[in-house]
């Protein structure tokens, strides 16, 4: 196996060196992949437990949205930022994914939760390697066209076996929450919002570290010229049906975390319009960066709250405010691609730049 | 370098099997919730909440409503609350979207801190927030909504439904057709959900010989032409509508479409005929036909109802819903049986919380709405009893008249949602002077 050190194919960020060394940084860039991503991980799960200490159950349950949100993003990112391969139908990876959960709930009540989640996992990434293999040899519009079949299609499934599938109520299930142990100390919706960052977190990891390792020079070679990677004697076929494979996962594991939270499983919550907006979350947030996922993630739960609240704060008629908060989510996302190409990750580093400029 | 990454996989491992250990569907069924609290009560407020679409697809008719629901309560605030506490009414907006029901139900519960829910609507939407709302020791009045998950005291013993159940409704139906239409051929048009399971059950009791086509729609595809089609096909001369007002009026533009004329028969849900006549208005002008009269499509559609109408303006509580509209009301748009809906609602929380009396905790709420006489605005006998937490218990037969007032085909008459009989049923309908929902 060759290094698994971080390759990004951009040009190296310029390094804070004043004062104090090597730096930090620099010293924190020279770390192996697999420890770092998992450090970075860890920091980042105990930001989220020191924030859901401080907010109340209703708040926790947003926070936790952003944590799958997130995961189905970097798939997303996985997929589009890194290796080209446009999809309009990652909603639904995440119906397969909640739908598997609330099934296993109800169905095997017995089975750990984990246990569950690699369930889903396996049973998205079948899915992917399916629609993979179909789309394998489509292009551009034509693979997005393909995949937007697929989530307009898809939840239709639910009214085809209402039996089993609870038609469009959709299934209804409780999940273990809190142990009793920790009664008084962890509330359950704490818990449960841990629970989906720890998933989010670890599938990020390995996100991240797939990202930086063969695989993903691959991806980007495929992306920025598929004939030369062909030249180079990178398999095309099986590259972009591997990208699509653990997209479609992290698709499916961010869709059982919706699950497992709201301890329900809709066709409505998975429309195309999930899908679309997952894919404008990721130009929002940043393509070809983690970091987009998570920015991508937290202003599509919140941008849209506040465009409710705005619209109820304003008492407008009930079209205007039906629509309010995607225009609104669409004219901040015109305006952070004209100013800051890079999303809001770019429009951050370059803060971040300007300050460190500034000392 | 094999040190921490073996220690943090297995920290990363142990964490994640910490969080999981156990069936995730296994729940232990915890202590029942204290009742003797009084959340959301204070000296001088009551905190009531609900979640209802108030954007969004369902939103054009159900939002009245909570404008109902806000107007009866500022009326019993401006009349000496009750036993001197006003009502705060918080309605939160959940676009009929099951995912932000449960987010604005716990902010509702935690945040807002609510005494009692009230009418929360849906079916998809509220069935995902009974368990929690039962958990939380939560009152969970008439739940908007004709499911029959609500009546399930054992279960959900906070809950209580509020509109006759659907397949009670269809039962009475089914009857009302074989008695008074024994030749006839029953085509019937429903909605792919439990609406349209419910229903079938209760029809296919009095007229399963008698239907020749069954056709379902799915509410997220307006175009009911193939359904139209096949019930005009099997020769259906009657077509029970089990559907939500959008599709009952699609159902009547596509016919008349087609040249189909047949006797409708359309449940509560779908009848209002002050809606209906708006959306067919509203469909008539896409369609770029405006010329026809919708009033007229409508004539002679039987329906059934367990409230009282707009239709019937004399009506005493009709008179004071008029009134408390009037000057209460926050909407531009006339009343319509849907606001009447919410009015109902909202009268009879009044009058439970009035009976609980002064010291209200959420026990006494409960046993209040469990023994209470509920003489009131509703048409049919309402059981709120500890063994059935049904609502409405059956429904009038009507017929509605373009030029006219209604015309009652069948007094009111309650049966069971299992296979029992359909008896007719006595109601006392006091006028609301001598109704106690409201005073110092």
């Amino acid at each position: 196996m060759v290094s698994l050190r971080n390759h990004e194919s951009t040009a190296p960020a310029p390094r804070a060196r004043r004062g104090g060394g090597p730096g930090a940084a620099g010293r924190w860039r020279a770390l192996p992949a697999l420890v770092r991503f998992p450090l970075a991980a860890l920091a980042a799960f105990t930001a989220v437990l020191a924030l859901t200490s401080l907010t109340g159950p209703a708040e926790d349950l947003r926070i936790g949205s952003v944590g799958y949100y997130m995961l189905a993003i970097a798939g997303l990112q996985l997929l589009i930022g890194y290796s080209g391969q446009v999809s309009l139908g990652h909603g639904a990876f995440m119906f397969i994914g909640a739908y598997t959960m609330a099934l296993l709930v109800l169905h095997q009540p017995a089975f750990p939760l984990w246990l569950n989640m690699l369930l889903t996992v396996v049973v998205s990434c079948a899915a992917g390697v399916l629609v993979g293999a179909a789309t394998a040899r489509l292009h551009g519009p034509y693979l997005a066209g393909a995949t937007l079949a697929l989530a307009v299609g898809l939840p239709a499934l639910t009214v085809r076996f209402p039996e089993l599938l609870g038609g469009s109520n959709g299934l209804a299930f409780s999940v273990r929450g809190a142990p009793p142990a920790l009664a008084g100390v962890v509330t359950t919706s704490q818990w449960q919002a841990a629970a989906v960052w720890l998933t989010a977190l670890v599938g990020l990891v390995v996100l991240a570290t797939v990202n930086a390792g063969r695989l993903g020079r691959r991806m980007r070679a495929l992306r920025d010229d598929e004939s030369a990677a062909a030249l180079a004697g990178i398999p095309v076929g099986r590259t972009k049906v591997t990208a699509f494979l653990i997209s479609a996962g992290s698709g499916g594991l961010a869709g059982a975390c919706q699950a497992y939270l709201l301890g329900t499983a809709t066709p409505s919550s998975f429309t195309v319009a999930l899908s679309l907006s997952l894919l404008a979350a990721l130009v929002l947030g940043g393509l070809g960066s983690m970091w987009g996922a998570f920015w991508g993630a937290v202003a599509l739960v919140y941008v849209e709250l506040w465009g409710q609240e705005l619209a109820h704060s304003l008492s407008l008629g009930t079209n205007v405010a039906n629509n309010l908060p995607i225009v609104f989510f669409g004219v901040l996302l015109i305006l952070v691609i004209l100013i800051w190409p890079q999303g809001l990750h770019g429009m951050f580093s370059r803060l971040a730049g300007l300050v460190r400029r500034g000392r | 370098m094999r040190r921490p990454i073996v220690t943090l996989a297995g920290l990363m491992a142990a964490a994640l099997l910490a969080t999981s250990c156990g069936g995730a569907g296994e729940v232990e069924d915890g202590a029942a919730a204290d009742l003797d609290v009084s959340t959301g009560v204070t000296d001088d407020a009551i905190t009531i909440g609900t979640h209802q679409p108030l954007t969004g697809p369902a939103a054009p008719g159900y939002a009245q409503i909570s404008v109902g629901h806000a107007a009866v309560f500022d009326y019993v605030n401006d009349n000496g609350g009750i036993h001197g506490r006003r009502i705060d009414y918080v309605v939160e907006d959940d676009v009929y979207d099951p995912a932000r029901t449960i987010e604005v139900t716990r902010d509702l519960v935690h945040t807002e801190e609510i005494f009692a829910m009230l009418g929360g609507l849906g079916t998809p939407t509220h069935s995902k927030v009974i368990d929690f709302l039962n958990e939380e020791g939560v009152p969970d009045l008439f739940v908007s909504s004709g499911a029959l998950m609500w009546n399930r005291p054992q279960e959900y013993p906070l809950s209580y439904g509020f509109q006759v159940d659907y397949t009670k409704e269809a039962k009475i139906q089914g009857q009302y057709i074989a008695e008074n239409m024994p030749d006839a051929q029953v085509g019937h048009l429903y909605q792919n959900d439990d609406v349209g399971t419910d229903s079938e059950a209760g029809l296919n009791q009095y007229v399963r010989d008698m239907v020749v086509a069954s056709e379902a729609y799915d509410p997220g595809n307006t175009d009911l032409g193939p359904q139209v089609a096949a019930l005009e096909e099997a020769g259906a001369d009657v077509v029970v509508c089990s559907c939500i007002p959008a599709f009952t009026a699609l159902l009547i533009l596509e016919a008349q479409r087609i040249g189909y004329e047949p006797q409708l028969v359309v449940s509560s849900i779908g009848a209002d005929t002050a809606t209906l006549t708006g959306l067919l208005s509203e469909f008539a002008a896409e369609a770029g036909t405006e010329d026809l009269p919708a009033e007229q499509l409508l004539e002679g559609m039987i329906y059934t109802s367990y409230l009282p109408t707009v239709e019937t303006p004399d009506d005493p509580w009709i008179q004071l819903y008029s009134d408390i509209y009037d000057e209460y009301a926050d909407s531009e748009s006339p009343m319509t049986n849907t606001t009447v809906y919410g009015m109902v609602q909202a009268t009879m929380m009044a009058q439970a919380l009035m009976a609980a009396g002064e010291d209200l905790t959420r026990q006494s709420l409960i046993d209040a709405v469990e023994s209470q006489d509920w003489a009131g605005p509703g048409m049919v006998p309402f059981a709120s009893t500890p063994e059935d937490h049904g609502g409405f218990g059956g429904a009038l037969v009507s017929q509605f008249h373009a030029e006219d007032e209604p015309e009652v085909l069948q007094e009111a008459r309650v049966t069971d949602r299992e296979g029992g009989d359909i008896t007719e049923a006595e109601v006392e309908r006091p006028d609301p002077g001598e109704v106690e929902f409201y005073g110092g």
